[in-house]
């Protein structure tokens, strides 16, 4: 498929192309928007050259993807805006689904913080590097990760502690 | 300096492995506040738990607080309270029928939310939508931001003490209800956009309510702003109070009125235009202070701006259809579905099956709600059921802002702070 890129979109591909060329994997678009993906052990240094080199200051958003039965499961994916030229491009890495983990980009973009702690609480990938690796919607106690296909919709009975419903009577 | 090891002095009752984390979190988070007095003789530090039930909250947003005095040292914020796995409940549902679950999340404005999950599936697949809904939309939406900066107004200047402004906005907020019931047909969760248009057109007692609160709001405005532009007290509850400063902001990825009030002029309307915001003439207010009082002349001057925006969009809304005509990306007329057999297979088809945007197509657009940027991802695996649907809501990244612009503010400010910053738990928890 041929890609329609604007000037910024084309500084950032070129950058990345020369400089990360074996960890560029593909670049699509889909819908108007465009994605790169990336190996995951390189995500610090494409994810610190993108802020320093190509301008892409603000972190929308980090959210996680279920890619069920393909492999390399489970796909993070960031958010990232250039304010220069209002350019938005979505960085793309895939992780195992046996103990995923990969680097915190917290330390670039301090707003990854909480969404790094939504993307381990809904999946399970793990962040290293992370200041605080918490659940972010669910207690500690819950054992489960509820976004992962596998997971009832109508949830696990009793996985939750509930309140008593006569708080005096212990 | 810490208080050390809160977790042996806490005897949680009720999840327990949860809260003993938070506190052991607090315990550990970095704080700038420097201290010599180990000892602390006087016993002035304290780990104060506000909320989820408490009243300024605006919900069930849980604080715990490390205070030394009146000053709190460090904060953690514990959401999740509400949380209901919307995003997993709309794996689960039509495009359509999701529409609804949108309304309770950011339950201030909820018009706003629908626009923005209608606009997100229409560019995955490439549905037109007429020129008339795109303004009864933008009318809607902008009634939205009114509506929520009103609580947002009525609530933040109670928090800071002053009780019968609550009662004034809250009058203008039944307007709006009352408007919203002659337009859609609900007074609070509107559901009124649809997948390639609106249900229904703006009835002429619609158009006349509208025109008549747009005529008479701007005059409460100002009587709002005359009453506290100089008000000694609120000004000194709200100056200097909740500092988020110009060149933290975009790191810690604050977003709407919180960011302009930073300095930053970003607003989706602005620079990535959707409906037809491209076609009406309105300013992005910011402020360079980023404490509580930018943002309420920021929210302020949005309302009045959003005035201007719904007199535009009444001017030069064409006539004509209100939803695409095309059977596959939209819901046939009411006319058509109960006289003929197509119209009623084409409804049967978009209820059962719904709209099925092309597979492995992956989309994001955002729409500037009340709170700031809200996005929606979708991705999608051909079928009428999105394979994934992630909200990108904007309490959730302000609430983010708040629990570090709280350290080494008063005890007293955190309240004004948090309405200063207008979370809303529906959306923030999801």
């Amino acid at each position: 498929m041929s890609l329609d890129l604007n000037e910024t979109l084309q500084a950032v591909v070129d950058g990345l192309s020369e400089n990360f060329s074996d960890k560029l994997i593909e670049v699509y678009q889909s819908s108007g928007d465009t994605f790169i993906r990336v190996e995951a052990d390189s995500i610090l240094e494409i994810s610190k050259y993108l802020k320093e080199k190509q301008h892409f200051v603000f972190l929308c958003d980090v959210f996680g993807n279920d890619r069920y039965t393909s492999d390399e499961r489970f796909e993070v994916v960031y958010n990232l805006m250039n304010l220069r030229t209002q350019t938005r491009i979505f960085v793309k890495a895939r992780v195992e689904e046996e103990n995923p983990t990969i680097e915190s980009v917290s330390s670039i973009w301090k707003a990854a913080g909480w969404n790094e702690r939504e993307v381990y609480d809904m999946f399970g990938v793990r962040f290293e590097n992370h200041p605080d690796l918490r659940r972010i919607f669910m207690p500690e106690d819950f054992e489960y990760f509820p976004m992962r296909k596998e997971f009832p919709l109508l949830g696990i009975p009793g996985s939750i502690e509930l309140p008593n419903t006569t708080p005096d009577t212990e | 300096m810490k208080v050390t090891d809160i977790n042996s002095r806490v005897n949680p009752q009720f999840q327990e492995k949860h809260q003993r984390s938070i506190y052991k979190s607090l315990e550990d988070k970095h704080t700038t506040i420097e201290d010599v007095d180990i000892d602390d003789p006087l016993n002035a530090k304290m780990i104060l738990n506000m909320g989820p039930q408490h009243p300024a909250t605006h919900g069930v947003l849980r604080l715990v607080l490390q205070l030394r005095g009146e000053t709190i040292e460090k904060t953690k914020l514990d959401i999740g309270y509400l949380h209901r796995g919307v995003e997993k409940i709309a794996e689960n549902k039509t495009y359509q029928e999701f529409m609804p679950y949108t309304d309770r999340m950011d339950y201030l404005s909820p018009y706003s939310n629908n626009v923005a999950l209608c606009t997100a599936v229409e560019k995955i697949a490439n549905v037109e939508v007429p020129d008339r809904a795109h303004y009864i939309r933008m009318i809607g939406c902008e009634l939205a931001r009114i509506s929520s900066h009103l609580l947002w107004l009525g609530t933040m200047v109670m928090d800071a003490g002053a009780i019968s402004f609550f009662i004034w906005t809250f009058r203008e907020r039944e307007k709006i209800y009352d408007i919203m019931d002659q337009i859609a047909g609900h007074r609070f969760t509107v559901s009124h956009s649809r997948i390639g248009g609106v249900a229904n057109d703006l009835t002429s007692d619609a158009s006349a309510i509208i025109k008549e609160f747009i005529t008479k709001f701007p005059k409460e405005l100002k009587d709002w702003h005359g009453l506290l532009d100089r008000n000694r007290i609120f000004i000194d509850r709200n100056e200097n109070v909740g500092v988020l400063e110009t060149d933290k902001a975009l790191d810690i990825g604050a977003t709407g009125p919180v960011l302009r009030a930073s300095g930053f002029a970003v607003d989706q309307r602005i620079i990535a235009p959707y409906a037809k915001y491209d076609q009406v003439e309105f300013e992005v207010p910011t402020r360079l202070e980023g404490d509580n009082l930018a943002r309420y002349f920021v929210r302020m001057e949005e309302m009045k701006e959003s005035i201007r925006i719904i007199q535009q969009c009444l001017d030069k809304m064409p006539k004509g259809p209100i939803r695409s005509n095309n059977a596959k990306h939209a819901y046939p007329s009411k006319d058509e579905v109960y006289y003929s057999m197509e119209g009623m297979i084409h409804d049967f088809m978009m209820t059962d099956t719904g709209i099925c945007p092309p597979e492995g197509a992956e989309c994001y657009h955002a729409v500037e709600s009340p709170k700031g940027e809200l996005g929606y991802y979708i991705q999608s695996d051909g079928t009428g059921h999105p394979w994934r649907i992630k909200i990108n809501t904007p309490s959730f990244r302000n609430l983010q802002v708040l629990e570090n612009i709280l350290d080494g503010e008063m005890v007293a400010d955190t309240v004004v702070v948090i309405g200063g910053v207008d979370p809303v738990m529906g959306e923030a928890d999801k």
